[in-house]
């Protein structure tokens, strides 16, 4: 069945041994795929496979699997839940073909939410990698998706933020001192997420205590989540633990996700947990992904394919499972996997194009580490690129230093930066609280109020006198 | 609402104070929605410092006079390569820092010819943060020895070696043709943007190339304003010594030490805060 694909360019003839040879080859370079020893050997066979790629019919992909069939359960998750009727308008279309439908005034925003179900995480992969930074840009503004639990995230014209008030000890009052800060700068509507430093149950119940209560206080209509292993979240449940979203990383090979300790059962089972709860106000999306090109090399689980391509087919795993957010972790996991500022940021506009077009709510934390050839400027390009791109939501840190995970994402300031230059508001249901709470003086022109709103003034007095040793 | 003449350009934040209760860059103020000046330049300056340590070659020559100095060596350390030349080498493939380059590998084996054995080898290692290894390795290993000596046990040292761009796992390979039991392997962690001088230590039993992370245990974050240099080493030596009594290391040893430092506060599983006192 696996074909081989060969072109002459000149007196050169290039030959490709089989569809995963050619994808990695069409790929823009990374040092991920260097790594991997299945980058393109010259800047030449990288365009000529991009040109062999786009001669490839859409139905390739159906016809000849990555990762066989009876070997990973992703390609069959990717193959049985195809939906043919969906896939009818794009049936005849070649990869190439594919990127001037996207592009052209044939793709609505109404018809793409309509053949997303046809669409699979190769063939979204394999369009990226014709497509240039601002294709990518157009037409992930084009997709729409939206979820909703206690709010509504993903409307056009939203930036959401994730508060993610880490602490290196868990130190109650240090984690409460970041939440205030990021609610006074607006932040929080995607949602209240913890990185624990203490990685096990009784430490996340805790957690998701502290935010349930901040939560239930202030009324805040957004929700919490304690990034911790998904069985955690699951032990915490049956605990009676006050679990809003389930999260997990996860990757697009089921080698991948064992590595992560679990598998797509497990994930059925903590979606249906949380479900029980019944904790959403507005919406059931119940499960939060992170996801980030590099992990499946990283757990030596790649099978041969480039980092992009196992990046999107962790996608098809995630919108089985209907989550409120999703989001591209780029620039954390170095540069051995993503060198600079410049792949690190190419990177992220192909993950938010592909979820985007696969149905999936993709957010991104826009970040990078100290041993990466990246600074803040890279930030504020990647930041503004996706907010123009429609990006559902970013990361929102004090003073954009995640001291628990030692890198940098996204700052409270950012996200306003980003609101104001570009004309993005908070979720609709988080942007009243905001008025109400007195946060802004003027939230639609994200004026913020220059003195401390009456509520918060009033929990400030309870601060202890000293803080406590160690914190 | 007009804004006013007097009203100041920087606004701070009210809730500054919250400062004294976390690292986090919390009430920084804001111009308009932006970071104040002064506050983009501390930033600036600590990405600065954490670059600095990423890219500052290892001072082999000093650190091998100090080391040789600090605990009374009879022979300096021996100088050893990983197999990346430089370090963008380095820092796009990790395979090659885990293993030593065909030069290195020969002087180590000739050194090694004796059938000794050793308790242990300790492998100096620039890591991401030859500051880390700079300032922190001579007083670390002071301790470490002193503790050694007086021990009640005998310890057989393996000869000294600093390592230059390597990754943790290039101890492995030291450690088995050095015939040590156990390696220790100090290396310069990746720096955060607040601890550009973070030393880590790992520890191997019985250690041999291609060994994967399970097998080791971790100390974290060994520096002045972080884990001091006296805990540091009494909790290796701790270590150190369960693994010398069960022979292994890494997952299985980790769960029987049970170490309780961090879940020391949590442990109470109190939520009490001053967001939700009342």
């Amino acid at each position: 069945m696996a074909q081989t694909y060969q072109t002459t360019v000149g007196s050169r003839s290039y030959r490709f041994a089989s569809l995963a040879e050619l994808m990695a080859k069409a790929t823009p370079p990374r040092s991920g795929d260097r790594l991997a020893g299945v980058m393109a050997e010259s800047a030449e066979e990288r365009v000529v496979a991009q040109m062999v790629l786009a001669e490839l019919p859409l139905t390739t992909f159906l016809n000849e699997a990555l990762i066989p069939y009876e070997e990973d359960e992703i390609t069959r998750l990717i193959i049985d839940d195809h939906d043919a009727d969906a896939f009818a308008p794009l049936r005849h279309l070649t990869v190439g073909d594919f990127r001037n439908w996207l592009l052209s005034d044939h793709a609505t925003s109404d018809v793409l939410t309509e053949v997303k179900a046809g669409i699979t995480p190769e063939m979204a992969a394999a369009v990226s990698k014709l497509m240039r930074n601002q294709d990518l840009i157009l037409v992930a503004k084009k997709c729409r998706v939206t979820t909703a639990f206690r709010n509504t995230i993903g409307l056009p014209g939203r930036l959401s933020t994730r508060l993610q008030p880490n602490h290196p000890t868990d130190d109650v009052t240090g984690i409460a001192a970041s939440i205030l800060d990021g609610l006074l700068y607006g932040s929080g509507d995607a949602v209240i997420g913890i990185n624990p430093a203490t990685d096990n149950v009784a430490q996340s119940v805790k957690l998701m205590r502290l935010m349930d209560e901040v939560i239930q206080k202030y009324q805040i209509p957004t929700q919490s989540c304690v990034l911790t292993h998904i069985t955690n979240t699951l032990e915490a449940i049956e605990q009676g633990a006050p679990v809003d979203l389930v999260f997990q990383s996860i990757g697009g090979t089921e080698a991948t996700n064992r590595s992560f300790g679990f598998d797509l059962s497990t994930l059925a089972e903590a979606e249906a947990a949380a479900q029980s709860l019944n904790r959403g106000t507005v919406g059931r999306n119940v499960m939060y992904f992170e996801t980030g090109q590099g992990s499946s090399l990283s757990a030596d689980a790649h099978h041969g394919l480039d980092q992009q391509t196992c990046e999107a087919r962790a996608y098809a795993v995630a919108r089985k499972f209907k989550p409120l957010l999703v989001n591209t972790v780029v620039g954390f996991i170095g540069p051995e996997y993503l060198f600079d500022g410049k792949e690190i940021t190419r990177a992220g506009l192909e993950d938010h194009f592909c979820g985007k077009l696969l149905g999936v709510p993709m957010g991104c934390d826009v970040c990078y580490t100290n041993h990466a050839e990246a600074d803040q400027n890279d930030m504020d390009n990647l930041l503004t690129l996706l907010g123009v791109a429609g990006c559902n939501f970013i990361m929102g840190i004090p003073g954009s230093d995640d001291i628990m995970l030692n890198y940098q994402t996204t700052s409270f300031h950012d996200a306003l930066y980003a609101r104001r230059v570009l004309g993005l508001k908070a979720a609709p249901e988080f942007e009243r609280w905001l008025e109400e709470m007195q946060i802004f003086q003027d939230v639609s022109t994200h004026r913020l109020n220059d003195q401390l709103p009456a509520a918060f003034a009033n929990s400030l007095r309870h601060l202890p006198k000293e803080p406590r040793h160690g914190t | 609402m007009a804004h006013k003449p007097s009203s100041p350009i920087v606004v701070e934040n009210p809730w500054e104070r919250l400062n004294a209760f976390t690292d986090a860059r919390i009430g920084l103020g804001r111009a308009g929605v932006s970071l104040p000046t002064s506050k983009l330049l501390a930033f600036q300056l600590a990405h600065a410092q954490a670059q600095d340590a990423v890219h500052c070659p290892l001072d082999v020559e000093t650190l091998s006079n100090e080391l040789t100095q600090a605990l009374n060596l009879t022979e300096a350390p021996l100088r050893l390569h990983s197999h990346a030349q430089d370090r963008a080498m380095y820092l796009q493939r990790p395979d090659y820092g885990r293993r030593l380059n065909d030069e290195t590998r020969e002087q180590l084996q000739q050194a090694a010819t004796s059938q000794q054995r050793y308790d242990l080898a300790v492998v100096v290692v620039d890591g991401l943060s030859a500051l880390a290894v700079q300032q922190n390795s001579a007083p670390f290993l002071s301790t470490l020895y002193q503790m050694l000596s007086s021990d009640a046990a005998d310890w057989q040292l393996a000869p000294l070696t600093i390592v230059e761009q390597g990754r943790v796992a290039i101890g492995d390979e030291i450690g088995g043709l050095l015939n040590a039991d156990a390696v220790l392997v100090m290396i310069g962690e990746r720096p955060g943007l607040s601890s550009p001088d973070s030393l880590g230590l790992y520890m191997t039993w019985a250690p041999e190339p291609g060994l994967k992370d399970d097998r080791r245990n971790c100390i974290s974050n060994v520096r002045p304003a972080g884990l001091q240099i006296e805990e540091a080493a009494r909790r290796f030596f701790l270590l150190l010594k369960e693994a010398r009594q069960l022979k292994l290391s890494g997952v299985k040893l980790k769960d029987r030490s049970e170490d309780n430092v961090l879940e020391g506060e949590s442990a109470s599983g109190s939520t009490r805060n001053f967001l939700v006192a009342d």
